[in-house]
């Protein structure tokens, strides 16, 4: 669907995003190491992550500085008085039956309040409206021998228990699927410029979305992975409820969840079965005092944030907008350009090549570039190897993406695939000689009009799998076209 | 008997002057045990045989040390009540879903008192989760009161009083959520101190109600009450509820030099909404005598109002079935505890292992979840909370100006077996003397100070935050001119 035909249909957005803080070193509510992932279950647990009768939570002090670090980069008003709630539910993967949690209703008050961001599109700007952001602990996880339903016995991981997600909160001011993927890549590159949380690790980044058409009644998205999946999940939905109010029908009130391989949502729960969570201050943390110098010491030590990434590529290395844009969603491709730009220093090419053929190849290989396994070093080594001649800018794409499937040096590449440029007259002149030999016609051709020279050195190109210097060849077939 | 010294100071003398050994004291502990136990029933577990093992190498270290010794309790027998972990021995809360449970780590307070050279004897019985006045509602049968084996001990850390009373432990721990540690010591005849919220550790106190409940010492004299507390007093890094180590050391530097004033004079508040209606004849006969004995002593008192004392217990209720609905919610037998059979879905199974819950137990958890629920949150908690703000005021306009407050402990003589424990409402009144201090989290000591019937009264000296070893001093004065101290039941 067009923007224009989005826009007919008054669609109101607003996301829920959970992030779990990966840089924490140990869970939010006890030393546990928080480095929980492909570790055997229930080995990184202690009677306050299992909920141990008689075990008590204390507050991991670096958890609050980071939510304060996002709520800044956020520009939310930080509280100064911050509070944790219950929240009271029955499943088996929270040990104590609730979740230690904020609130912003019932007295709660939530580390951050309010906030925006603004996020740039071609033809217009867009300001999304942050309504909080609150602390709390991740449950542990289910899995079963097959389905839910068939499997006879349940295994649940405590490993995951305890550690901390920071969950931030908007307001429904998207208005296309398209700003709320926007938002969250722009909002995962400032987790990451922060420090705070590598959400490319799996899990580390969830969306909830709600959803409403022309200003009727809400639908809650359950489980959305990513923010590749986010617009997809949107899309179906909008698709869905279109339908459903086009034949007359009403949207209910509903959570839905997002079934990622069936590409669409199905009903969780109706909001009669909308449980009550009985939230109540927690009686076993004091609230947490913050203090204006300790939000001031934080926001002087606050890294650089994307936005001013950008400007610094714009004006440091003289970059068009776009390339400085699209180099910065995320802070691994934004780290690899300068690595490269440090020791190779012709900024616009290495965009170039990094926006056109490496990110293709990302693309292609559905990886980012700290999963690929390409590094900085090789990298260089194959733009200086363009600029010796000593391979083609062709063959060096061709060499590109050897490079990031193998993990090869580029000349290693070259020399085992046979890719070097051939520069050597006696070489270039031999295979001018096979041309010549298989196609009189068209050296005949060329004889009578210089336009047709070019046919003449493409089939040298094409029989040296582009490894002739286009010049020196084109040079030795005028030479060679004289003498006959 | 085991009681032919004053307090465990001089018992502790006794060891270093080589008369007695630590051992000798288990057994003679155990051998009291053996003696009264089927009559009381104050305990769920003992442990005779790690207590003599660890008696052994007391009596060895002393040896070794040339009779010093290293700790404040050293060699000292002592009960726990039933909800404080212990590790690697069953912790149960007197419950049946509990009844299996080991925790794998130690409450701050035993690594302390271990750490001090007590030795534990046992764990004692308790009203099921602490939820009671009369230690009836235990998974493991009644304690019976060592002075009327008829009665109640008192609730919910009944266990501990009744080791007390009957001699078969010096000290004992307690904890006090509206009243538990102050009740059973009024009713068995014994001292026990409730501190300051914040003052003791909560880690390992398998939780009632959190915000109102710590755990505290019991003993037969104030001597040993204070020493006790001396131990497990102090800032936890694992429960962020206790007071900063800089305000620790603050408050333990902290003297009473003013208390008694130069001339030997001190004041105190008789609270007459504790002192009036509702409260037995003979209780109150009892504590005036208490009053006239402290008039004697150079205090000066006057009667003051609380009002809000009247709204107390429906506050207090209400705070604590709301926190115990979700602090029992934990106990679904998943991870330990009670499992019946894995039927049907979650829920299903959840419920199923919940009716391991006793019936008080499930009263508190249904009445605190509606407390809790939509439409009723603010008709409910935040009213209590609006309370509770309200009695902290009216407490401390008089704390400000009287040295302590001196009232009952309880308002009735010990119920009968049996007489209570359906009626929960008579049971919840009787803790109108009690709660105002856990709402509040004021310090509050409970100590003999009459009979009635040969059934034992208690005084309750309320001091102002932080104010513990100013009780005491008063609590000492008292018991030494009132000769209530280290007195026992025949049994
Ligand atoms: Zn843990």
């Amino acid at each position: 669907m067009s923007r224009q035909e989005l826009e007919q249909l008054g669609i109101k957005i607003g996301l829920e995003i959970h992030i779990q803080l990966t840089k924490l070193k140990t869970k939010l509510f006890c030393g546990c190491n928080a480095d929980y992932r492909d570790m055997p279950p229930n080995t990184y647990v202690c009677p306050v992550c299992l909920g141990l009768p008689g075990s008590l939570p204390s507050v991991n002090k670096k958890a609050v500085e980071f939510a304060i670090m996002l709520g800044l980069a956020l520009n939310s008003k930080i509280s100064n008085k911050t509070l944790f709630y219950r929240k009271n539910y029955f499943y088996p993967d929270m040990p104590k039956n609730f979740q230690i949690s904020q609130y912003n209703k019932a007295g709660g008050v939530p580390i951050a309040l309010g906030g925006q961001m603004i996020l740039k599109f071609k033809e217009y700007d867009k300001r999304i409206n942050i309504t909080r952001l609150q602390l709390e602990e991740d449950p542990g996880r289910i899995s079963y021998d097959g389905t839910i339903l068939s499997s006879p016995i349940a295994y649940i991981d405590y490993n995951r228990a305890g550690i901390t997600l920071i969950e931030v909160v908007t307001e429904p001011d998207f208005e296309t699927p398209e700003e709320a993927r926007i938002f969250l890549q722009k909002l995962r590159s400032i987790v990451e410029h922060l420090g705070i949380a590598d959400l490319s690790l799996e899990g580390s980044m969830r969306c909830d979305a709600n959803i409403s058409l022309y200003g009727k009644n809400r639908v809650e998205i359950k489980n959305i992975s990513s923010y590749k999946d986010v617009q997809a999940a949107l899309n179906a939905e909008i698709i869905r409820q279109k339908n459903i109010y086009k034949h007359g029908g009403e949207i209910k009130q509903e959570t839905r969840h997002w079934d990622s391989d069936k590409k669409r949502t199905f009903t969780l729960r109706t909001k009669e079965e909308e449980q009550d969570y009985r939230y109540f201050p927690e009686p076993d943390l004091l609230p947490i005092e913050i203090s204006s110098e300790m939000i001031t010491s934080i926001e002087e030590n606050m890294p650089e944030l994307p936005d001013d990434r950008i400007n610094r590529f714009i004006k440091e290395y003289k970059l068009p907008r776009y390339d400085a844009e699209v180099l910065v969603i995320t802070k691994s491709l934004a780290d690899f350009y300068e690595d490269v730009v440090k020791k190779y220093q012709k900024p616009k090419e290495v965009s170039n090549w990094i926006m056109s053929d490496l990110m293709r190849h990302l693309n292609t290989l559905n990886i980012e570039i700290n999963d690929s396994k390409i590094c900085a070093d090789d990298f260089i080594e194959l733009l200086n190897l363009i600029d010796k001649g000593t391979i083609s800018g062709k063959l060096a794409k061709r060499i590109l993406q050897l490079m990031m499937e193998s993990g090869k040096k580029p000349m290693e590449i070259a020399k085992e695939k046979g890719l070097l440029r051939i520069n050597d007259l006696k070489k270039i002149q031999e295979f001018i000689n096979k041309v010549f030999n298989t196609q009189p016609k068209a050296v005949s051709d060329a004889k009578k009009d210089p336009k047709a020279i070019h046919f003449l050195v493409g089939q040298v190109m094409k029989l040296s799998n582009g490894r002739c210097d286009p010049q020196i060849t084109n040079k030795l077939i005028k030479e060679a076209l004289n003498k006959i | 008997m085991i009681r032919h010294y004053h307090t465990i100071r001089d018992l502790i003398a006794e060891y270093k002057s080589g008369n007695k050994t630590v051992e000798d004291t288990i057994i003679e502990t155990f051998d009291r045990i053996d003696k009264v136990e089927n009559k009381v029933n104050a305990f769920i577990l003992t442990l005779k045989n790690e207590a003599i093992q660890r008696a052994k190498e007391l009596d060895k270290t002393l040896k070794k040390s040339g009779r010093k010794t290293k700790g404040k309790l050293f060699g000292i027998p002592i009960a726990i009540k039933d909800n404080i972990c212990f590790k690697n021995y069953p912790t149960t809360c007197a419950s049946k879903m509990l009844e299996n449970y080991i925790p794998p780590y130690n409450a701050t307070v035993i690594k302390k008192l271990l750490d001090e050279g007590a030795i534990i004897v046992g764990k004692t019985n308790m009203d099921e989760f602490a939820m009671g006045t009369t230690c009836e509602s235990s998974y493991f049968g009644v304690t019976h009161n060592p002075w009327a084996l008829d009665r109640v001990p008192g609730g919910s850390s009944g266990g501990s009083g009744a080791a007390l009373a009957s001699g078969e432990v010096p000290l004992a721990l307690g904890s006090d959520t509206g009243g538990s540690i102050r009740c059973p010591a009024s009713f068995s005849g014994v001292v026990g101190l409730k501190a300051t919220y914040g003052l003791v550790s909560r880690y390992g106190l398998i939780a009632y109600a959190c915000s109102l409940e710590q755990i505290g010492p019991m003993a037969t004299n104030v001597s040993d009450c204070k020493d006790i507390f001396d131990v497990i007093v102090g800032n936890d890094p694992m429960d962020s509820t206790t007071i900063s180590k800089e305000e620790m050391e603050q408050y333990l530097k902290k003297s009473f030099k003013d208390f008694p004033n130069s001339k030997g004079k001190f004041t105190f508040g008789i609270p007459k909404e504790l002192l009036g209606e509702g409260i037995d004849p003979e209780v109150k006969k009892s504590v005036w005598d208490a009053i006239k004995l402290l008039e004697d002593l150079g205090g000066s008192y006057e009667e003051i109002s609380i009002p809000s004392i009247d709204y107390s217990i429906a506050c207090y209720y209400i705070i604590a079935m709301a926190e115990a609905s979700s602090n029992l919610a934990r106990f679904d037998g998943i991870r330990y505890g009670f499992r019946s059979e894995d039927k049907g879905n979650w829920n299903e199974v959840f419920a199923n292992n919940r009716l391991a819950f006793g019936k008080e137990v499930r009263r508190r958890i249904m009445l605190g979840t509606y407390a809790l629920s939509a439409g009723y949150y603010d008709m409910y908690y935040l009213k209590a909370l609006k309370l509770r703000t309200l009695l902290i005021q009216e407490f401390e306009k008089h704390l400000k100006k009287f040295s302590f407050l001196i009232c009952p402990t309880m308002p009735i003589l010990p119920f009968k077996l049996g007489e209570a424990v359906n009626d929960p409402l008579t049971m919840y009144l009787a803790d109108i003397c009690t709660v105002p201090i856990n709402i509040t989290g004021l310090p509050a000591l409970s100590i003999p100070c009459g009979f009635s019937q040969g059934l034992p009264i208690g005084l309750q000296i309320i001091g102002n935050y932080y104010e513990e070893y100013k009780i005491f001093q008063i609590a000492d004065l008292y018991e030494k001119n009132a000769h209530t101290k280290n007195t026992f039941p025949k049994i």
